[in-house]
């Protein structure tokens, strides 16, 4: 078949048509086309989110069948202080791994950025790529095994948060350095001759012009990083001991058993606390990118009066 | 390759350059061996295309390279291995560089923060410099609320703020459209010469160099190709390369037929050319007869004389609008252009495509090039 | 002569600060890595070469002798290259990671294809939309697909109660159960990459290709999906190297009889206590995603050559 698949798809009994005229193929078609295939993804993304919301107020024992509304599993949620303990470790763990991770995730990539020849610099940054391209089991493991070892010489570390700590830290030191150095990279290096030539050490530089320039960059990393440890169910069971469950080990471990609609009224609350924040902050984004090219227009028209 | 001729000004040298020579990965040659002399007050050029090593001999006066051979002396004191921090010298940015999260007048006030200055002085400063650059009702905003041509004073501001002994530009008017670059162009020049600052500027375009500076060193493949006063370096090239880089030019290649003290001619293919001073030369050398467009007269008649004409068919008109550049070819095949000023409103000379016509020129109106 | 020396001793000094600097901002980070990164995989490699004794594995190097002796065990290799499960369980694994990759592909294209071409002011909303799910707990997101999928779950109840089937459908611990919750996860990291690079496409490429006679599928063809490639590559990248060794989907939404070899290295350690032969298990596996990743640097170095 020579014809093209346009005109076939548009009417297979019209005569060859002109370049001009092949342009014109039912834009429409394709228009809907493209939104019903965009609509179909987005309720595939979001069928289950909304499933589990709808059905943690759910009055059933049930979790499948819809009965009808209620605040029962909310109320056992409060009650569930297996869970309730699993959330505060979680996010204490969250919180401290966040904060390691951007600080030496903004080291390395500072490191890799800055200088281009040093001995050992492509096992350097192949190791600060390994956590995200390795698979979280093999992660885990490898941690463990390596902890395990480290026990058996020195009699510590004791198997439990510092442990889960050091391992959400690994990983989330990979991907702050990717979100630093990704900033890094943009940032015009002008700037910091320019600072120098004003009379800037290099600390100084750093301190008063690439930190402060950095900082949307860290707020970004910590904000993930944050998520990736909150998330983790892999590195935690690995590295966790005995009295140490985070809120998605405990979540697994009852998803394994089967349904459980405590666990709908969790991911309702988790759900809507990271909704909120992730709304607000793309607002707050999108607002100052509107003013600030707001304030760039008026800037010329200013001056060309 | 040359070194700068002694400035003419008695005026002491502030900047010294000795010998300088950067190597990049030990084997790319940037800048070739140079030597030059600044003295204050001067605003010295460095002009040439992109890869002629003109940036790499800014940044190494302004600390961020370290040369590979030589020395560099400021007022005297070998600075050759100061960081930038340590240097009494400042650079305007090209496309400014300002920090984009201070204010201007934060902007300004860095370098002076830097030096640990008590705040009235700071504040005065600050002051001073703003009102000298007209911002002084822009102090509070940050810079991306500021139009090019704010931005750039911005710049200037900054980098002055300091009283440095020598102000670096580079490619200062580069990242503004072309209406905007000649009243820049002096009013730069204008602050520069109110506070008194000796100025090294880096450039490709020869316009801006040719207006701004004092003197200029035409820069290619890491070396000086030429160092003098714009109209020097423009009238009075020293080989083809600069004649070539520095606006339009026909050459002619000719053999020297007759040497006198005080005037030499050479004969070339189109023509025999009658130039009216002596050079260092001698009969039956090669040479190249540099003649600038706007220096030929196009007619219809044939001139008088034997000399310093060729006759021609028009190829091409190029209209500018201010003058009309005409491609003539000759008999030998050579494309000769000439400029010709529109000085009535219907094109002055009457001539147009296919036409044959005279182009002629004055006796000093060719620079006999040896080399 | 006096301000001279004192300016070289400046020098110096600032010179010696300089390089201190340097050393520590590479050695704290570098160092930081190296504990945590490569040393225990160097440990993992050496677990794997030896063997289980009672409840520690044997040591390396061996004194009896009086002399150090290197012993090295392979039994745990041997056994993954004889044993059908475990080599199956690899080929199922990259089996399921590469229908993974080409399902998001197939289902990603389009999708951001559209999405770079809808208009400009409504595009960060679409994307948002897609990074937001990526924010929530990828846990509960697979638990609430075990709440669609189960016999009695959401899907074959309303699916019933219209009349369209009678008998539940059996997705739970199928293939198809596994499938959807690998789609679903991976599909973001497929959309994302490929989304940024259809938006940076110049438009005026395919006005180029329609002025020169090309039809849109023809300009699709021949200018945007070869344009595109990068994206494709990066995305493909994103999603199956984590596939490969995925074990939280399979674990939830697979059958006992999934194989992935996340779960089996999973299982040999938790289970059956046998460390060596987990490390063997986790060894090959960087093996076997170590070969995308060197073509993937390869085509992304060749880029940046070209670039150059």
């Amino acid at each position: 078949m020579k014809t093209d698949a346009n005109l076939d798809l548009k009417s297979g009994a019209k005569p060859v048509l002109k370049p001009s005229e092949k342009l014109a193929v039912s834009p429409k078609m394709i228009k809907w086309f493209s939104q019903s295939w965009m609509i179909a993804v987005y309720i595939f993304l979001y069928m289950p989110i909304v499933t589990l919301v709808i059905f943690s107020f759910n009055d059933s024992q049930v979790a499948t069948v819809w009965s009808h509304a209620s605040l029962r599993w909310y109320a056992a949620l409060m009650k569930d202080s297996d869970l309730i303990s699993a959330v505060l470790l979680s996010l204490k763990i969250a919180l401290l791994s966040a904060l390691i991770s951007v600080f030496f995730g903004t080291f390395t990539a500072f490191a890799l950025n800055r200088y281009k020849r040093f001995p050992g610099r492509t096992l350097f940054s192949s190791m600060a790529s390994t956590p995200l391209v390795m698979p979280d089991v093999i992660v885990g493991l490898s941690l463990l095994l390596m902890l395990v070892s480290l026990q058996h010489w020195l009699g510590y570390p004791e198997r439990g948060l510092f442990t889960i700590l050091l391992g959400h830290s690994l990983l989330g030191t990979a991907y702050a350095t990717v979100v630093v150095t990704s900033r890094l990279r943009e940032m015009d290096s002008k700037l910091d001759e320019a600072a120098m030539d004003l009379g800037c050490q290099p600390f100084q530089v750093f301190r008063l012009v690439t930190l402060p320039l950095l900082v949307p960059a860290l707020v970004s990393a910590f904000l993930l990083t944050f998520t990736l440890s909150f998330d983790d169910v892999v590195l935690s069971s690995f590295l966790s001991g005995p009295g140490y469950s985070t809120m998605p080990m405990v979540i697994f471990s009852r998803a394994r058993l089967g349904l459980n609609p405590t666990i709908n009224a969790v991911a309702t609350v988790t759900i809507a606390v990271v909704t909120i924040a992730v709304l607000a902050s793309s607002f707050y984004t999108s607002h100052q990118e509107r003013k600030r090219k707001r304030e760039t227009a008026q800037a010329y028209s200013d001056t060309n009066k | 390759m040359a070194t700068a001729p002694k400035a003419n000004i008695v005026r002491e040298d502030l900047l010294r350059v000795e010998g300088v020579t950067k190597i990049f990965d030990g084997a790319v040659k940037a800048v070739d061996n140079v030597s030059l002399t600044v003295a204050t007050g001067e605003i010295f050029a460095l002009l040439g295309g992109s890869g002629c090593g003109k940036s790499t001999l800014l940044r190494m006066l302004a600390g961020f390279e370290t040369p590979t051979k030589g020395r560099i002396f400021l007022a005297g004191e070998d600075i050759t291995d100061l960081p930038p921090y340590k240097r009494h010298i400042n650079m305007m940015f090209q496309s400014y560089a300002l920090f984009p999260h201070l204010s201007v007048w934060e902007n300004i006030a860095f370098g002076l923060k830097r030096d640990g200055l008590p705040n009235e002085q700071i504040n005065e400063q600050v002051e001073k410099m703003l009102a000298l650059v007209q911002l002084t009702k822009f102090a509070k905003r940050k810079p991306h609320q500021l139009s090019g041509g704010q931005q750039q004073r911005v710049a200037l501001a900054r980098s002055l703020a300091k009283r440095p002994k020598l102000l670096l530009l580079d490619e200062p008017l580069g990242a503004l459209d072309k209406k905007l670059r000649e009243t820049t162009q002096l009013e730069l020049v204008n602050i520069i010469e109110e506070v008194g600052v000796t100025c090294v500027l880096v450039t490709h375009d020869q316009e801006e160099a040719m207006t701004m500076a004092s003197r200029i060193a035409v820069m290619n493949e890491g070396y000086f190709m030429q160092v003098g006063a714009p109209d020097e370096v423009y009238e009075m090239p020293n080989s083809r390369q600069v004649a070539d880089f520095i606006g339009n030019v026909n050459i002619f290649d000719g053999v020297i037929e007759e040497d006198e003290a005080d005037h030499v001619t050479i004969r070339s293919e189109e023509c025999v050319h009658y130039v009216g001073h002596g050079i260092s030369g001698h009969t039956g050398m090669s040479v190249g007869v540099a003649l600038r467009p706007e220096k030929i007269l196009l007619t219809k008649e044939k001139p008088a004389g034997d000399y310093n004409w060729c006759m021609g068919e028009v190829t091409e008109m190029v209209y500018f609008g201010a003058h009309t550049t005409y491609h003539l070819k000759l008999a030998s095949g050579k494309v000769i252009k000439a400029q010709e000023l529109n000085n009535t409103r219907d094109l002055s000379c009457g001539l147009t495509w296919g036409d044959t016509a005279y182009a002629h020129w004055n006796e000093h109106a060719m620079v006999v090039l040896t080399q | 002569m006096m301000k001279n020396t004192s300016s070289m001793n400046k020098i110096s000094s600032a010179m010696s600060r300089l390089s201190n600097g340097r050393y520590l901002v590479i050695g704290v980070p570098y160092f930081w890595f190296l504990i945590l990164a490569l040393v225990p995989l160097l440990i993992v490699l050496k677990i794997s070469l030896s063997e289980m004794e009672s409840t520690s594995v044997s040591s390396m190097i061996d004194w009896t002798n009086g002399w150090p002796t290197v012993k090295l065990n392979f039994a745990s290799y041997m056994f993954i290259t004889t044993d059908a499960l475990y080599y199956q369980t690899y080929f199922s694994s990259i089996r399921y990671a590469l229908m993974t990759t080409v399902i998001c592909l197939i289902i990603a294209y389009p999708f951001a294809y559209f999405m770079a071409r809808s208009p400009k002011h409504i595009q960060p909303t679409l994307l948002m939309l897609i990074m937001l799910p990526f924010w929530t707990s990828f846990l509960l997101r697979i638990y609430a697909w075990k709440t669609l999928l189960v016999n009695n779950g959401v899907i074959n109840n309303v699916l019933m109660s219209i009349g369209v089937i009678h008998e539940p459908i059996a997705m739970m611990n199928t293939p198809f159960s596994l499938m959807v919750g690998m789609v679903y996860s991976y599909l973001p990291f497929m959309i994302l990459p490929l989304y940024a690079n259809l938006s940076k496409l110049d438009m005026r490429y395919l006005e180029a290709a329609a002025d020169l006679g090309a039809s849109p599928f023809k300009a699709f063809w021949l200018i945007t999906v070869p344009l595109s490639k990068a994206g494709i590559v990066a995305g493909s990248m994103l999603v199956f190297i984590p596939a490969v060794g995925e074990y939280v989907i399979p674990e939830l939404l697979g059958g006992s009889d999934t194989l992935m070899i996340g779960r089996v290295l999973w299982d040999e350690f938790f289970s059956n206590n046998d460390w060596p032969m987990a490390s063997a298990v986790a060894v090959v596996m960087i093996l076997l995603i170590m070969l995308p990743m060197a073509i993937y640097n390869k085509s992304q170095s060749e880029q940046a050559e070209s670039k150059a």
